[in-house]
Formats: C-alpha cells, sequence, structure tokens
C-alpha cells in the first residue's frame, strides 16, 4: 500500500502497478484501459509518492506476477546488483537529482545501466519535466556496430525507409536511390515487406545485398520481417544481416506477436553464426512502441509507459544494434494528440538511454491523431538535441505502403544542418568518397554519382 | 549550430534544385513511374523546396477533414432508399467525433434508443444485414455505399437470400456490426465502413464479413475486401468479391481466416 495526503486529502494507491499507472503523465491509452488517474491531483500525489520510493522497493515488488510472466523473470534474474550498488541507497526522486546532477558521467551512466529496471527508469520519468528527460539522455552515451559506428556522440543516423506497396524491388530501388543521394541509411536500409510471403522477402534480401556491394556500401540491410520467417530464410543461405522483430513488454504481448525470449535467443545465434558484421556484432533490430500490450489485451492493468520500458528489458537482452519507438503509429486511441506523442517519444528515448539500449524513434503520426508535420518537426528537434542515436527516412515524410507519416530523408538534413550532427563516421566517408558532400561537410548532392546509375532501372 | 551563410548565398532568390541538379531531369520522372513514394522533390539547402511542402500539406489537409468530416445521414438515408429496402439509422454510444476517437470500445457499442429501435425490427427469417458505418471517413461511405450496395442487393435477391433492413450507423466501428446482427437477429453481417485515411486515399471504404457475430469474434473471424474506391477496388469488383465471398460464408458456415484459402482462389481464376 503507499499513498501520499495532499492538504486533506489521504490518496492511497494498493499496489506499485497502480502507483506507477496514477503516475503516469496523461494518456488516452491509459483512459481507455480505465488505469489512469482520475483527477490532475491524484495524479501528482501518485508522483509525490512515487518520488519517496526508495528503488530497492522495485526489486521486491513485481508490476506484473514473476510466476507467469518471463519478461518479469528476464528483469529479475538478470538484474546486476553490482551496477545498482551507487544507486541503491536513493529514492526514485533521489535518483532524478543525481541524474540531473553534475556528479554522473558518461561512464559513470553506462556503468548503472545493468543496474536500471524498466520500472524504475518508468518511475524517474514519470515525475520528471521534458526537458530532464533531454538533458539526461543527452549525458547517455550507447554506441553499437555491425559494419558502421552508431551512436557516437554529435552523430545523427538514419534508417532509409523505402517501402512499396507491393513490394516492387524497382520501386524500393528508386526510393532506395533517393535516400543514399541524400545521406540516408547509415542506421540501416530497412524494408517493410508488404506481404508475409517468404519468397518476397528472399528476393529483397538478396536486392539489398547486391545493392549494398555494387555500392560499396559500409551499412546494413534488413527486411522487417517477422523473425520466424527471418530465420527460415537465415537457414536457407539468405544474406541476413540484422534480425528484426517487434517486441513488447509483456510474455503475453510477446505471445501474440508469435515470440518468446527463446526463439530471440535463436534468432541472435543464427545471425551471429552467419559472421557478417565487420566492424561489430550487434545484429538484432528491436521496434516496440506504447500501447501495443493493451491494443494485444495483454497489458495486466500496468500503465503503456512502464510496459515500453520492459520492452526495452527484453531488447537489452540481445545487443541490439537498433531499437526504434515507433511512437505515433498507434494511433489516438493510446496517445491522443501531438502534446502525448511528443511527450511519449521523449519518455521512450530518455528509458531506452538510461537502460542502455540504443534508441532511435519513429517520429510519426497518423491522420486521425491530432498532430501535424509541425509537431513532428518539434519532436524530432528536442530528440536530436538530446542525442538520439538514430531516426527515419521516408521519402517526403508520406510511407506509402504503411499509410502514416514519419519523418523525411530532407527532415533528417535538416536536423544534421541544425545541429551539426554527422552520419556514422564509415558511412560519412562513403558519402564524400560518392561527391555528395559539399566544401562545408555538408551532404548537398548536386550530381548522380557514376556508380549509382547501376540502380536505375534499365 | 551553425550561423555562417552558405558558401554561394547571393541576393538572388535562390533556384531550388532536384536533388540530383548535374543529372538530366527526366531520371527522377522515370523513377517516379515505378512508385507512388515522393522521390526526387526539389530541395533548397537541406531543406523541402516550398512547392513540395505546399503539396504534402494538402494531402494531409485532404486526410484530416475526410476523418472530421460528419456524416450526412439525411442524404445516405436517401440514396440507400432508393435500393428496395427499409433504412434504419442508429448510432454509438460515442457523442462526437473526438470521442469516437479516444473509445473505440464504445464506438462498438449501441446508444440505448438504438438497442430498442433494432430490437423492434427483429425477424427470424433474414441471411444477412448490412451496416453503412462512417467509421474514420464518412466520406468514403458517404460516395461508394450506394453503387456497391446497388450492385450486391439485386443479386442476392435472385438468389434467394432474406435481407434484413439496412441499418446506417453514425460514429461507429467494425464491431458495431455484430451487436447489431444480435439485436436482428441475423446470422451474418456486412459492414461497410470508412477506414482510416491515408494521404493519397481519403475516401477508401471497407467492407467486413463476419459469419454469427457475437462478443466473442475477433477480427481473424471476419473477412474484408478493403480500399474500395473507384481508383482502388472498383464498385463492380468489390460487389462480385462481397457477393462470392457471401455465398461462401453462407456454404461453409465460417467467417475469417479459416475460409481465405478456398474462396481467394477460385475469387482470382474466376474473373
Amino acid at each position: 500500500m503507499y499513498s501520499a495526503t495532499i492538504g486533506t486529502s489521504r490518496y492511497a494507491f494498493p499496489d506499485l502497478k497502480t502507483l506507477l499507472a496514477k503516475a503516469s503523465p496523461a494518456r488516452s491509452g491509459d483512459a481507455l484501459a480505465g488505469i489512469a488517474a482520475a483527477s490532475g491531483e491524484e495524479r501528482v500525489a501518485a508522483q509525490f509518492a512515487l518520488a519517496d520510493l526508495p528503488l530497492g522497493r522495485f526489486l521486491n515488488e513485481c508490476v506484473i506476477p514473476y510466476e507467469t510472466d518471463e519478461v518479469t523473470r528476464l528483469i529479475v534474474d538478470t538484474h546486476d546488483a553490482a551496477a545498482f550498488s551507487p544507486i541503491a541507497h536513493m529514492t526514485v526522486g533521489e535518483l532524478r537529482d543525481w541524474l540531473l546532477s553534475d556528479v554522473p558521467t558518461v561512464d559513470a551512466l553506462a556503468r548503472i545501466a545493468p543496474g536500471v529496471t524498466p520500472e524504475m527508469a518508468a518511475a524517474v520519468s514519470k515525475i520528471s519535466r521534458v526537458q530532464d528527460l533531454l538533458l539526461i539522455a543527452a549525458k547517455c552515451c550507447v554506441v553499437t556496430r555491425f559494419r558502421n559506428t552508431i551512436g557516437l556522440p554529435g552523430r545523427l543516423s538514419v534508417r532509409l525507409q523505402p517501402n512499396h506497396p507491393t513490394d516492387d524491388a524497382r520501386g524500393i530501388a528508386a526510393s532506395i536511390l533517393d535516400g543514399l543521394l541524400l545521406g540516408a541509411g547509415d542506421a540501416v536500409i530497412g524494408i517493410n515487406p508488404a506481404t508475409d510471403s517468404p519468397e518476397r522477402a528472399h528476393a529483397l534480401l538478396e536486392m539489398l545485398d547486391e545493392i549494398r556491394l555494387k555500392l560499396d556500401i559500409p551499412t546494413q540491410g534488413c527486411v522487417l520481417a517477422h523473425v520466424t520467417t527471418t530465420l527460415a530464410l537465415l537457414a536457407k543461405g539468405a544474406p541476413v544481416d540484422i534480425v528484426f522483430q517487434s517486441i513488447a513488454g509483456t510474455a503475453a504481448a510477446n505471445r501474440s506477436f508469435g515470440i518468446d525470449l527463446a526463439l530471440l535467443d535463436e534468432a541472435r545465434t543464427a545471425a551471429l553464426s552467419l559472421r557478417r558484421g565487420t566492424v561489430g556484432d550487434n545484429v538484432m533490430y528491436f521496434e516496440t512502441g506504447q500501447g501495443s500490450a493493451l491494443s494485444a489485451n495483454a497489458h495486466h492493468g500496468a500503465d503503456q509507459q512502464t510496459l515500453e520500458a520492459r520492452a526495452y528489458a527484453v531488447a537489452r537482452r540481445f545487443k541490439p544494434l537498433l531499437v526504434n519507438t515507433v511512437v505515433g503509429f498507434i494511433g489516438p486511441e493510446y496517445l491522443f494528440d501531438a502534446k502525448q506523442i511528443i511527450r511519449a517519444g521523449i519518455e521512450d528515448h530518455f528509458c531506452g538511454k538510461l537502460m542502455g539500449v540504443p534508441m532511435g524513434v519513429d517520429v510519426c503520426h497518423t491522420n486521425h491523431a491530432e498532430a501535424d508535420q509541425d509537431d513532428m518537426d518539434t519532436l524530432l528537434t528536442l530528440l536530436v538535441s538530446s542525442g538520439v542515436n538514430f531516426v527515419m527516412g521516408v521519402p517526403g515524410a508520406d510511407d506509402v505502403m504503411l499509410g502514416y507519416q514519419s519523418t523525411s530523408f530532407h527532415d533528417a538534413l535538416a536536423m544534421r544542418d541544425l545541429f551539426n550532427r554527422r552520419p556514422a563516421p564509415e558511412f560519412e566517408a562513403w558519402l564524400q568518397r560518392q561527391g555528395l558532400m559539399d566544401g562545408a561537410n555538408r551532404i548537398r548532392p548536386l550530381a548522380m554519382p557514376g556508380q549509382f546509375c547501376a540502380l536505375l532501372p534499365a | 549550430m551553425r550561423n555562417d551563410p552558405p558558401p554561394n548565398d547571393t541576393p538572388a532568390a535562390p533556384q531550388p534544385q532536384p536533388i540530383s541538379g548535374g543529372t538530366a531531369p527526366d531520371v527522377w520522372a522515370n523513377l517516379r513511374q515505378l512508385t507512388a513514394a515522393r522521390i526526387g522533390l526539389a530541395r533548397s539547402g537541406a531543406s523541402l523546396a516550398t512547392r513540395p511542402v505546399l503539396d504534402m500539406r494538402l494531402a494531409h489537409a485532404r486526410a484530416r477533414d475526410a476523418v472530421h468530416e460528419r456524416l450526412d445521414e439525411a442524404k445516405l438515408l436517401n440514396d440507400l432508399g432508393h435500393l428496395g429496402l427499409p433504412v434504419l439509422t442508429v448510432s454509438s454510444a460515442v457523442h462526437d467525433r473526438q470521442h469516437y476517437l479516444m473509445r473505440p470500445d464504445l464506438g462498438r457499442q449501441l446508444a440505448a434508443d438504438g438497442e430498442l429501435i433494432l430490437v423492434s425490427q427483429r425477424d427470424g427469417g433474414h441471411d444477412v444485414v448490412f451496416v453503412v458505418a462512417d467509421g474514420l471517413s464518412a466520406r468514403a461511405v458517404q460516395q461508394h455505399a450506394r453503387p456497391v450496395l446497388a450492385e450486391v442487393i439485386p443479386t442476392l435477391r435472385s438468389e434467394s437470400w432474406q435481407l434484413a433492413p439496412l441499418i446506417i450507423v453514425r460514429n461507429g466501428r467494425v464491431a458495431i456490426g455484430d451487436a447489431i446482427a444480435a439485436r436482428l437477429g441475423v446470422g451474418i453481417v456486412v459492414a461497410l465502413i470508412g477506414e482510416r485515411p491515408g494521404l493519397s486515399s481519403p475516401d477508401s471504404m471497407g467492407a467486413y464479413l463476419t459469419w454469427r457475430p457475437g462478443p466473442q469474434t475477433l477480427d481473424a473471424d471476419r473477412n474484408c475486401i478493403s480500399n474500395i474506391r473507384p481508383e482502388g477496388v472498383g464498385y463492380a469488383d468489390a460487389a462480385f468479391k462481397l457477393t462470392h465471398m457471401l455465398r461462401a460464408i453462407r456454404s461453409h458456415r465460417m467467417s475469417g481466416v479459416r475460409l481465405k484459402d478456398d474462396s481467394d482462389r477460385p475469387l482470382l481464376g474466376e474473373r
């Protein structure tokens, strides 16, 4: 039982799960689930109670039962007590204050990451303002490698997302060409396939590999098929660089995705066995998003932001190259408007980075959410200011297959200019060699490099 | 922060250039034949030129307008009234569009007066009920429901199907059809509903077919025809698929993914 007294009103919260839910900033998804605070005062009362909670409490009370949820077992069983020891004596509020102080170094933050559980990270985020989340995340550095190096200070990488409604190879190649010319693709060239066809996914993997080899691009390709599809293709000898899967923060939600931890482990082992990485062996790519557990009716009464942080515990287990929260894709019943989408994107980036996860954000919205490109500009700018590892690059921000609006190649370029962020170093050198950068080190394609003509359809 | 002016800055207005500046302009014209993606957009510095910025705003504005447009019930009632079936109008438990967007659960439930209207129409002899709901694009059903039904209804009648009254639903989700079928005591429901508007398709209608719908019905228990509009799946094609699926649902006494395998194949073969 937790409680806080505000004036003459005493607010009681029967368990940690309820306390976290009531303390969460307003979210349409939590209201839909019937777990949100009933009033503004109750929300802040919960935040007061949460701020006074000793971090050790999170190790003794599970939000979702240990016995029935393998994500909880993962969180508890892999908790690193030594990493936790520097903050073990703190409350949630004291941890926030310490993170914002000038005391912790980048290295110190990296060292405590394995001791930070998702519920602790979520708790800190709930009592923090947006600027706190930006400042703390900016101090966290999570670097990953496969054929290039992603997440270094001063860098911003881009996933080139060249989707096509019928997976037409030439249409996809046209979008890849556009993106490469504009300096996108250092995080990954990643295609969401329009169908579940393994044959199609195989053909797309072959095409991506051919483009990469032809142009000698220091990056990785990915077809974002279901992990079981990728595993089967990998066994058939398909050129799989990194393995994609959508993941969530409860075992039941993961089951609804057709996965469990053992399957992800099998996929990682298989991808590692190919030894296709040249500068590192981060071989997994995960996508997440607040509300996914509720939409699968697998939320156990926990709030969507806490569950999202739990998905990062799943991700962290498998040493991913990229983790991407697709923040506005789910729709207004979970994140109603730009205010909720923006706050959620910043929370996700913060929680992931604090937990040592290489976070990128798909800054996006659907047409039925109360949001537009100005709002996406705001979120994108805040995230880049805070050191997000990567963002999406979609032609003209309009994904013609998935039917939502993300960020464009030009958006990423504008952010690189505004904050002087450069691509991954190996990729930047490649852009230089292609003559796609000007004298001031800006990406400014003026002519189609001769090699690129190989991508043009005959 | 970069504050220094770009090296070629001159008082003259900069000319936006295609990103492939030095290449032949028809490279992009040719590539655009291969994809609807917004490739090769004119650029100024790092940013898009004015024209593509406004093009994007226009597409988004149209999609937004479609989401918030109210269903013109009087007009739809009149349009559907010519199809030879009684037409009734009910509302979901949602009270306005904003409420609709935030509470999908209430968009699946009938308002109290709707329950009464439907129960009074109950007649054990109907085979199928068509439900026309605004969903996320009222414009879609406003434009496409009548032409599709005008082809489907005579065909079904000629095959001796007993058709329940047409039901128009304000602020409805797909599953409100389940509640309607249950009140009317009908075994098959077809929900024609406005789909989530895309940038290039603000008026796309979906048709969801469900056998013996009820509270336990899952999405996997439904068959769907998506993207019904003249630029997508045209009226004649949609009507053909719809009647074909209805026959299959009735003869197999099931709907959903289990039905798909033996209904899609002949569907393609017969055309």
